[in-house]
C-alpha cells in the first residue's frame, strides 16, 4: 500500500482491492470511474476518466461567429441551450452588440426552464433509483403510501386507489420477466433504507415526472421553435412580439404568452407539491448517509447566472452571484474574473493531450491554449491499448483537461452556487437554506455531502420554477409598456464588426461554471474554447497532485459490497455528470489541425 | 406468466380496455399517417407479438435524441418504455452499471440473436483506434460491431448516427462514422434530425414493433413517411413567399408579421422533414413558426453548407433536379422589387417541379 497526502489535503492509498464502474450509467456521456477500497470496503483513492471527445472547437474554426451558437448547443442535448447563450454572450462581448430588454427576458425564462426540467428529470430518472428501491415498491401497502404522501403535500395524485394502480403495473412488468432499464440493478441492497410506502411513492412519481417533464420545456418551444435545441440569435432572439397588430398570429403573441403563463403555473405546483417534498422524505431516511462531500467544503465555484439587467454580467445584475470560497471560510467570497489570464487556467498533465515542450506542466489561460491529443497509458496501466482493465493514474488517463481557478482545483454546480449566494448573504437562498436544514433537523456542515449536493439542486429547481413567475411578469410590465423588441441587428453584418477582437461568454449551466472564449479575426472564428462543468467537477490530477471534485468525494465512503457500485453511483450521480459538455475541449490553437492523424 | 407478453397483454393488465386499446391503434395509425384501414393490422400486430427487445448504445453525440424521445406525447414516452418494447439496454436510463450493464449486453445476444431492434445514438470515431469514445475500456465501435452481428435490424436515430452530424464536420477530427459506413450488412432506417421530433422516432419505432419490418424508405434510407416532403412545401408561411413577403432582418416589422424567413437563411426548401406538419412538442411550435429559420438539421453534411443566415443559392452536389426550381425561386423572390409576375412565376415553376415528381439523389 502507498499512502500519500494530495496538495489538497486529500489522503490517498492505492493499495487493496481495485474497483472499476465503466460505464457509470444515468449520466450523459461515457464517464469511467476507478476506486481502491481498503479491508474494510472503505474507498481510499479514487480515479475519474472522461471516456470520450469530439473536438468541436476544432470544427468551428474559420466559421461564421453568427453561427457558432448552434454548433456550441450540440455539445450537449441534455442541458440543451446553455452553450447557445454562453456562445451568443460570447459573440455580442466580443462585438460589443447590447441586446434588448425583452431579449433578456426571454433567455432567462429559457434558462430558468432548462434549469427546472433538467434538475427534474436528474432528480426522478438519473439519481432516484440510487436511494430508490424498485422492487421493494411492489411490498408497499397502498394505504400507508397514500397516507405518507398526503401527511408530505397537498398533490392531488394521492388515493389508495391510485397508488395501487401503480402499483399493479409495476408487478405485472416485473413479473414478465422483462425488466428492461431495471434489470441487474442493486434490488435488495442493505445500501437502500427506505421503507416500502416511500418507494412506491416515488416510483409513482419517476413515472408522473417523465410525463410532466415534456410540459417543462415547451417555453422552449414558444420562443425557440422546439426542444432539444431551441433556437438562439446573436443580439436577442429570433422570436418577434407582437400582441396587437395584424400578423400577430405569425409572432409571439397572446395566446403563446398565455400558454407560458399557464406552463409556469403548473412548473412551479409540481417541483413544490412532488419534487421538494420527495427529496425531504427521502432525505430523512438517509441523513446518516452522510458521504460524498470532497471539495465542497473547501473550494467552490461559480460565474453567476440570471442577469436582471440587460447586459450586466456582473454582481449588480446576477440574480445567482459569482464568487469563489477557498479553504472552507464562507466569510470571504472572492470575485472570478474568466478574463483575468492568472486566474483560470487548464492543464494537461494527466490528460490525453500535451502542449509543447516548454509548457509541458503549465497551466494556460482558454485564449492561449494549445492541444494536441495524445493517447497514451501510464506505465502501471493494466491491459493494452484498446482494452484496458485498469488505469493508471500517475499517468494520463482522461479525455478531460484539469481546470483551475488560480491553481485550485473547484467544485461547481447547484450547491457551489448555493454555498456562494449563502456566503454572500443573498436572503431569498438563506431562506430556503435554513429552512430545509431546520425541517431536516440538520446543521449547515450536512449540506457538505452528496446528500447536500442533491438537496440543493432541489431548492434550486424551486428557486427557478418561481423565478420564471417574476422574470415573466416582468416582461409582460415591459411589453404593455409598448417595447417588443427581441433584437438588436445593428452590427449584424460583418462589415461593421472590429477586425480582430475577443469576446468571453460566462455564466451557469444547470451543472456550473460555464464559459466560451472567442476570437475573431477578418469576420471569422480564429479560436474557440469551452471550459464547462463537469471538466471543473471530473477533472483528472493535476501537476501539483491537486485531485478533482469527484475524486474528492468518493474517499472515505464505505461500500456495502464493492462489486455493486451503488454508493459510488450515488455520489458521482450528485453531480449530474455531463461527459459530452466536458471532454469536447481542445484548445483553439490552429496548430493542432497538423498533429490530429486522419488515417 | 409467459415468458413473452404481447403489448396488449401489458395494455390489459394495466387496466387499459380494449375499447382504449383501439383507440390507441387508431390514434398510432393516424400520428403515422397511415389509412384507416391499417388500424386492424396494427391492433392485431400488438395483440399477438411479445414486446420487442430494444438495445439502445450511445457513441459520440450530445443525448439530444434520448432527450427528444422523453418528449414525445403520442405516445408517451413512459408507455413506450414500459409497455410496447423491453429496452433492455440503454445507458442514459438504466438502473445497472458497470459490468452488471455490460452483461446484459451479452444476455441480450444469447437470448434473443437476430430478434432484436438495435438503435443507434452518435457515432463511432475511428480515428485513434475507436478511442476517442471508451466503453468498459474498449472502442465502442467494438461494441457496435457486436451487436449489430446479433440484431434483426438497426435505427439510426438522428443526424449523427445518419450522417455523423457536429463531430463530422470539417475537418472531422475523430472521424466520427455514420452506422451505415461502419455496418455493412443489416437493415437500417435513419432517423435524422438534430435531434428528430419526438413523434417521428416513436412513430418509426410503432411502425417497426406493429408491423415486424422497417417502414417504407426512401433512396437514402429514410422513413418515406415523415421525411418524404420538404419543408417548403407544408410550411405556413409558404404564401408569403409566394407572394414575395419577406423578413429582411430578424425583428424588422415583417418578422412581427410572420412573413417568409427565406432571406434570413432558412433551408426549409432544401429540407426533408416533417417539422412543418407534425411540429414540436405536441404539434406546439417548429423553428420556422417561431422566428428563426430552418437549419436543414435533418440533412446530411447540414454543418458544412455555409452560413446559417445565407439563402440557399448554393446546392452543391445535392438535389440537382430540385435546386433549379429554388434557385429560380430564390433569385426570383430575392429581386429587389418583386412584383406580381414574379410571385407567379415561383409558383408556376414549384408546380411544375411537382408535376415533374419528386426527385432526390444521393447524397453519397
Amino acid at each position: 500500500m502507498t499512502e500519500t497526502m494530495t496538495a489538497n489535503g486529500f489522503a490517498l492509498d492505492d493499495g487493496g482491492q481495485r474497483v472499476v464502474v465503466d460505464p457509470i450509467c444515468r449520466i450523459e456521456g461515457h464517464l469511467r470511474i476507478e476506486v481502491n477500497v481498503d479491508e474494510n470496503n472503505v474507498i481510499r483513492n479514487a480515479v475519474s476518466t472522461g471516456n470520450m471527445w469530439r473536438g468541436l472547437e476544432i470544427i468551428l474554426k474559420g466559421r461564421d461567429p453568427r453561427d457558432a451558437w448552434a454548433f456550441t448547443e450540440r455539445i450537449c442535448g441534455v442541458c440543451t441551450g446553455v452553450h447557445a447563450l454562453a456562445s451568443c454572450r460570447a459573440v455580442e462581448d466580443a462585438l460589443g452588440i447590447k441586446i434588448p430588454p425583452n431579449a433578456n427576458s426571454i433567455r432567462n425564462l429559457m434558462m430558468l426552464a432548462q434549469y427546472t426540467q433538467d434538475h427534474l428529470v436528474h432528480f426522478y430518472h438519473l439519481h432516484a433509483l440510487d436511494w430508490v428501491d424498485v422492487v421493494s415498491a411492489l411490498s408497499a401497502d397502498p394505504n400507508a403510501t397514500s397516507a405518507l404522501q398526503q401527511s408530505i403535500s397537498n398533490w392531488p395524485k394521492s388515493s389508495p386507489g391510485y397508488f395501487r394502480d401503480v402499483q399493479n403495473k409495476i408487478k405485472r412488468f416485473v413479473e414478465s420477466g422483462q425488466l428492461g432499464p431495471f434489470a441487474n440493478a442493486y434490488w435488495g441492497s442493505p445500501a437502500y433504507k427506505l421503507p416500502p410506502e416511500a418507494n412506491l411513492m416515488a416510483v409513482t412519481h419517476y413515472l408522473e415526472a417523465l410525463d410532466f417533464q415534456k410540459e417543462i420545456v415547451k417555453i422552449h418551444t414558444i420562443f425557440g421553435g422546439r426542444n432539444p435545441h431551441p433556437n438562439w440569435l446573436v443580439g436577442g432572439m429570433p422570436c418577434s412580439i407582437n400582441v396587437a397588430e395584424a400578423g400577430a398570429v405569425g409572432a409571439v403573441n397572446m395566446a403563446w404568452l398565455n400558454q407560458v403563463s399557464d406552463i409556469i403555473n403548473n412548473s412551479i405546483a409540481f417541483v413544490d407539491q412532488v419534487y421538494i417534498p420527495d427529496l425531504k422524505a427521502i432525505a430523512s431516511f438517509y441523513k446518516d448517509w452522510n458521504f460524498g462531500g470532497g471539495l465542497s467544503s473547501q473550494n467552490v465555484m461559480a460565474y453567476g447566472e440570471f442577469p436582471a439587467i440587460p447586459n450586466d454580467y456582473t454582481n449588480e445584475s446576477w440574480m445567482l452571484p459569482n464568487g469563489a470560497i477557498l479553504g472552507g471560510d464562507l466569510s470571504q467570497v472572492h470575485d472570478v474574473d474568466p478574463r483575468d489570464p492568472d486566474q483560470i487556467q487548464e492543464f494537461v498533465t494527466h490528460s490525453w493531450y500535451t502542449y509543447d515542450d516548454a509548457h509541458k506542466d503549465s497551466g494556460l489561460h482558454p485564449w492561449d491554449g494549445e492541444t494536441e491529443p495524445k493517447f497514451e497509458l501510464g506505465p502501471n496501466a493494466k491491459g493494452t491499448k484498446t482494452n484496458i482493465e485498469a488505469l493508471d493514474e500517475g499517468g494520463k488517463y482522461s479525455w478531460l483537461k484539469a481546470p483551475r481557478w488560480r491553481g485550485n482545483a473547484m467544485e461547481v454546480g447547484p450547491l457551489a452556487r448555493y454555498l456562494v449566494a449563502y456566503a454572500r448573504g443573498q436572503e431569498d437562498i438563506k431562506a430556503q437554506v435554513d429552512g430545509l436544514l431546520a425541517d431536516l433537523d440538520l446543521p449547515i456542515t450536512a449540506l457538505f455531502s452528496t446528500l447536500g449536493r442533491t438537496a440543493a439542486r432541489g431548492l434550486e429547481c424551486s428557486w427557478t420554477a418561481h423565478k420564471m413567475r417574476d422574470v415573466f411578469d416582468d416582461m409582460m410590465t415591459n411589453i404593455k409598456s409598448g417595447d417588443t423588441a427581441t433584437a438588436n441587428m445593428q452590427m449584424w453584418e460583418p462589415s461593421t464588426w472590429p477586425a480582430d477582437t475577443r469576446g468571453v461568454g460566462f455564466g451557469e449551466a444547470p451543472r456550473g461554471a460555464l464559459g466560451h472564449w472567442i476570437h475573431i479575426q477578418d469576420s471569422k472564428i480564429a479560436n474557440y474554447q469551452a471550459v464547462v462543468p463537469t471538466t471543473w467537477n471530473a477533472s483528472p490530477r493535476d501537476p501539483a497532485g491537486n485531485i478533482g471534485a469527484y475524486e474528492a468525494a468518493l474517499l472515505g465512503t464505505p461500500m456495502a459490497d464493492p462489486h455493486q457500485p451503488l454508493e459510488i453511483l450515488r455520489t458521482i450521480h450528485s453531480f449530474d455528470p455531463c461527459l459530452a459538455c466536458a471532454s469536447h475541449v481542445i484548445s483553439p490553437d490552429g496548430q493542432e489541425l497538423a498533429s490530429v492523424k486522419i488515417r | 406468466m409467459p415468458a413473452h407478453e404481447t403489448f396488449y397483454d401489458v395494455m390489459r393488465q394495466h387496466g387499459i380496455t380494449r375499447r382504449s386499446f383501439i383507440k390507441f391503434c387508431t390514434l398510432t395509425t393516424a400520428g403515422l399517417g397511415l389509412e384507416p384501414a391499417f388500424v386492424g393490422k396494427i391492433a392485431h400486430a400488438l395483440e399477438t407479438k411479445p414486446r420487442t427487445p430494444v438495445i439502445w448504445l450511445h457513441g459520440l453525440e450530445c443525448t439530444c435524441c434520448s432527450e427528444s424521445f422523453i418528449r414525445s406525447g403520442n405516445p408517451l414516452a413512459s408507455d413506450v418504455v414500459l409497455s410496447m418494447i423491453s429496452l433492455d439496454y440503454d445507458d442514459t436510463l438504466m438502473a445497472a452499471a458497470g459490468h452488471q450493464a455490460e452483461e446484459l449486453l451479452q444476455q441480450t445476444v444469447d437470448k434473443y440473436d437476430g430478434q432484436y431492434i438495435l438503435a443507434c445514438e452518435g457515432n463511432p470515431p475511428l480515428n485513434e483506434d475507436g478511442m476517442y469514445c471508451i466503453q468498459a475500456g474498449r472502442p465502442y465501435v467494438e461494441k457496435l460491431r457486436y451487436m449489430a452481428d446479433h440484431c434483426k435490424a438497426i435505427i439510426a436515430w438522428g443526424s449523427c448516427a445518419s450522417w455523423g452530424c457536429v463531430q463530422a464536420a470539417r475537418p472531422n477530427p475523430t472521424r466520427a462514422t455514420p452506422i451505415h459506413k461502419v455496418i455493412l450488412d443489416k437493415p437500417i432506417v435513419k432517423v435524422p434530425g438534430c435531434p428528430p421530433i419526438a413523434e417521428v422516432m416513436t412513430g418509426v419505432i410503432t411502425y417497426m414493433i406493429a408491423f415486424g419490418e422497417l417502414p417504407p424508405l426512401d433512396r437514402q434510407g429514410r422513413p418515406k413517411m415523415f421525411y418524404g416532403q420538404r419543408l417548403h412545401d407544408k410550411c405556413y408561411r409558404r404564401p408569403h413567399f409566394d407572394a414575395g413577403q419577406f423578413v429582411e432582418h430578424f425583428d424588422d416589422e415583417n418578422a412581427r408579421k410572420g412573413y417568409c424567413l427565406y432571406k434570413v437563411g432558412c433551408k426549409g426548401p432544401t429540407t426533408y422533414n416533417a417539422c412543418s406538419t407534425v411540429e414540436w412538442n405536441g404539434g406546439l411550435s417548429w423553428p420556422v413558426k417561431s422566428g428563426h429559420g430552418c437549419l436543414g438539421c435533418a440533412e446530411d453534411n447540414f454543418w458544412d453548407k455555409g452560413s446559417f443566415y445565407s439563402p440557399v443559392t448554393n446546392f452543391g452536389v445535392m438535389g440537382q433536379a430540385e435546386a433549379t426550381a429554388d434557385k429560380i425561386g430564390g433569385v426570383l423572390a430575392g429581386a429587389a422589387a418583386v412584383g406580381v409576375a414574379a410571385h407567379a412565376a415561383v409558383s408556376a415553376a414549384s408546380h411544375m417541379r411537382r408535376n415533374r415528381g419528386e426527385e432526390k439523389t444521393s447524397h453519397d
